[in-house]
């Protein structure tokens, strides 16, 4: 089985394909983290890759995408992107969770696995995971969207060592330092930000246990609603009259 | 990446697939020889952004993801197609909103690539302009063209397929902008321009003087933000001295001060450049006090009026389709790293 992940939940642009047999292949990967967008980038480095290994559509058995959460632009060009390609090939899409695709590079440690996500508006997108026993993925705390003291609360309740990755690191360092009372430490820069060959390498276990979803119905997973939502959604709560705002996000 | 390709054969018939995310419309055609509409796929999001007010950029983002799929198959099998009979895969690039614009984009681009189709950018405007060539087959340029839209107000003169000169745009408010500012403030909701244009019918557009601005040494530009103001001003003054306001007579009054505009601004390049042809394009070319009037006076002074049916005017695929079609018959074809431009120029050349 043959799959290509596309990751443009962040900064980073990832494309990426890989074979799932009895042994399972990288065939090939191409990850940028710069502040082109990824819509120069991102079909591009498909192009390439594809290109490179001389792979075509219909070899292609499903694709993978980080589906949230994330940029909400970039979450949608990944996501126009997918539905593309799906469309016109006829192939299934994988949506991934970012947070757990992220997480899922840490194969094998049993220790909490903590991606963190600059989400503005003092939050992150997080989850806890961790591999019981170095084998089974196991999710402690689903992905979300919430603030970094409310999450190092959580680490300390479950008390253990804890492996970050993830671009709100810049972010979070000092708020960790003075809060956290486990040990933790950072991931590296090969396993610290999104990669597409994670998406791949998770989606093909998605893939097996049936999670696909057709490309034309296939969206991604924001974890929020728009600003105009919450704000209507807020005055609605407070008994405020409508009223009619332009609102530029 | 942009090429420029050798001239194509215009022999064996052309057909393109176009998609067009720029703004509240998600829209997909097929277009024969950049003339002819054999499908025409509008999924419209009115009824969620009037909840609030007006267009919601993130959430029309959202919207166009869920449609576009079905919209784009909706088109083909419209047309009874199929994405190999496509000579060519059409998308507008800009101006919009980016996060709409993204969507169509990378869609676009995606099904090009997967399909190895080339793929062509267009500019939202130049589509405006050429869902005049769907209405009238007989129309060919060079002619004046007025675009006028909720984005847009544009006097344009079309020297040749895809070659376009801006002679004016607005300082300020597009014209379309104004309907809806001004119907908003008279308590008609979003979207203002056929409310406006509704209740304007039973009023009388001589009730109220509003001004018409004039652009020293830009004969050509137009302004509507004083006229959304003085209408505001009217309004705050009938409620100071407690006068009831007759809102058709201000959607009237209104309504005729943006056709004053339009029509001695466009009447006057005409006459100035020559040109014998006036078209109008853009969703506020749907008005009918404005088609009306140009209608006369392009008739008074012995000009052919040239205007698209409203489902034409207003944001849709097939006037893609038709850029698309001129484009690529130019040879112009773009890259995978094609990107969206918010705030593209109408005349240049989409990188």
């Amino acid at each position: 089985m043959r799959i290509l992940a596309i990751e443009s939940s962040s900064l980073v642009a990832s494309a990426a394909i890989a074979d799932f047999g009895e042994d399972e292949i990288l065939r090939a990967e191409y990850t940028t983290n710069l502040k082109k967008t990824h819509s120069q980038t991102l079909l591009p480095m498909i192009d390439e890759i594809m290109r490179t290994l001389d792979a075509e559509g219909d070899g292609i058995d499903a694709i993978a995408v980080a589906a949230g959460p994330g940029s909400f632009t970039g979450l949608r060009i990944g996501a126009a992107t997918v539905k593309g390609l799906g469309l016109v090939w006829q192939k299934p899409v994988i949506p991934v969770p970012t947070v757990d695709a992220m997480a899922y590079q840490f194969y094998g440690t049993e220790h909490l696995i903590c991606p963190i996500m600059d989400a503005r508006r003092s939050q992150v997108y997080t989850g806890i995971y961790t591999f019981k026993n170095g084998t089974e993925f196991e999710t402690r705390m689903p992905q979300c969207a919430m603030a970094l003291a409310d999450l190092c609360e959580e680490l300390n309740r479950l008390g253990e060592r804890v492996v970050f990755a993830g671009d709100g690191i810049p972010v979070a360092r000092n708020i960790l330092r003075d809060k956290l009372t486990v040990p933790y430490t950072f991931a590296p820069a090969h396993m610290n930000r999104q990669r597409a060959a994670s998406v791949a390498s998770l989606g093909a276990v998605l893939f097996r246990e049936g999670k696909t979803v057709d490309a034309d119905v296939f969206a991604p997973d924001y974890l929020r609603v728009s600003q105009a939502e919450r704000e209507r959604k807020e005055r609605a709560e407070h008994g405020e009259e409508h009223c009619p705002a332009v609102t530029v996000e | 990446m942009y090429l420029k390709m050798e001239n194509q054969s215009a022999q064996k018939d052309t057909y393109i697939l176009a998609v067009e995310t720029s703004c509240d419309e998600t829209a997909a055609a097929v277009v024969k020889n950049g003339r002819k509409a054999l499908s025409n796929v509008i999924s419209s999001q009115i009824a969620i952004h009037t909840l609030y007010g007006g267009v919601v950029p993130e959430i029309a983002s959202r919207k166009h993801i869920e449609a576009v799929n079905p919209v784009i198959k909706q088109a083909l099998a419209d047309a009874g197609m199929r994405l190999e009979d496509m000579d060519a895969i059409a998308v507008t690039s800009g101006p919009g909103l980016v996060g709409a614009l993204l969507v169509g984009v990378a869609e676009a681009k995606a099904i090009a690539f997967a399909a190895k189709k080339p793929l062509v950018g267009v500019h939202h405007i130049e589509g405006h302009i050429c869902a005049n060539y769907i209405e009238n087959p007989d129309l060919e340029p060079p002619f004046l063209c007025l675009v006028i839209s909720g984005g847009h107000t544009h006097l344009v003169k079309v020297t040749d397929y895809g070659r376009y000169e801006i002679l004016g745009k607005t300082r300020d408010d597009a014209a379309g902008e104004a309907f809806d500012k001004v119907a908003r403030s008279i308590g008609l909701g979003y979207p203002g321009g056929p409310k406006v244009d509704a209740l304007a019918k039973e009023g009388n557009p001589e009730a109220i003087h509003f001004p018409r601005a004039v652009i020293d040494g830009a004969p050509y530009d137009f302004s509507f933000s004083g006229l959304k103001s003085a209408v505001l001003n009217y309004l705050n003054s009938c409620e100071m001295k407690g006068e009831e306001v007759n809102r058709a007579d201000v959607a009237a009054s209104f309504e005729q001060a943006v056709v004053d505009s339009l029509v001695s601004r466009t009447m006057h390049a005409a006459k100035e450049t020559g040109y014998r042809k006036v078209a109008i394009a853009g969703g506020v070319a749907a008005n009918s006090a404005i088609r009306a009037a140009l209608k006369t006076a392009c008739e008074e002074n012995g000009y052919a009026f040239y205007y698209p049916s409203p489902v034409l005017c207003t944001d849709n695929a097939a006037m893609i389709g038709s850029a698309g079609y001129y484009e690529y018959l130019s040879g112009v074809r773009h890259g995978w790293d094609l990107n969206a431009v918010p705030n593209l120029e109408l005349g240049n050349d989409i990188v």
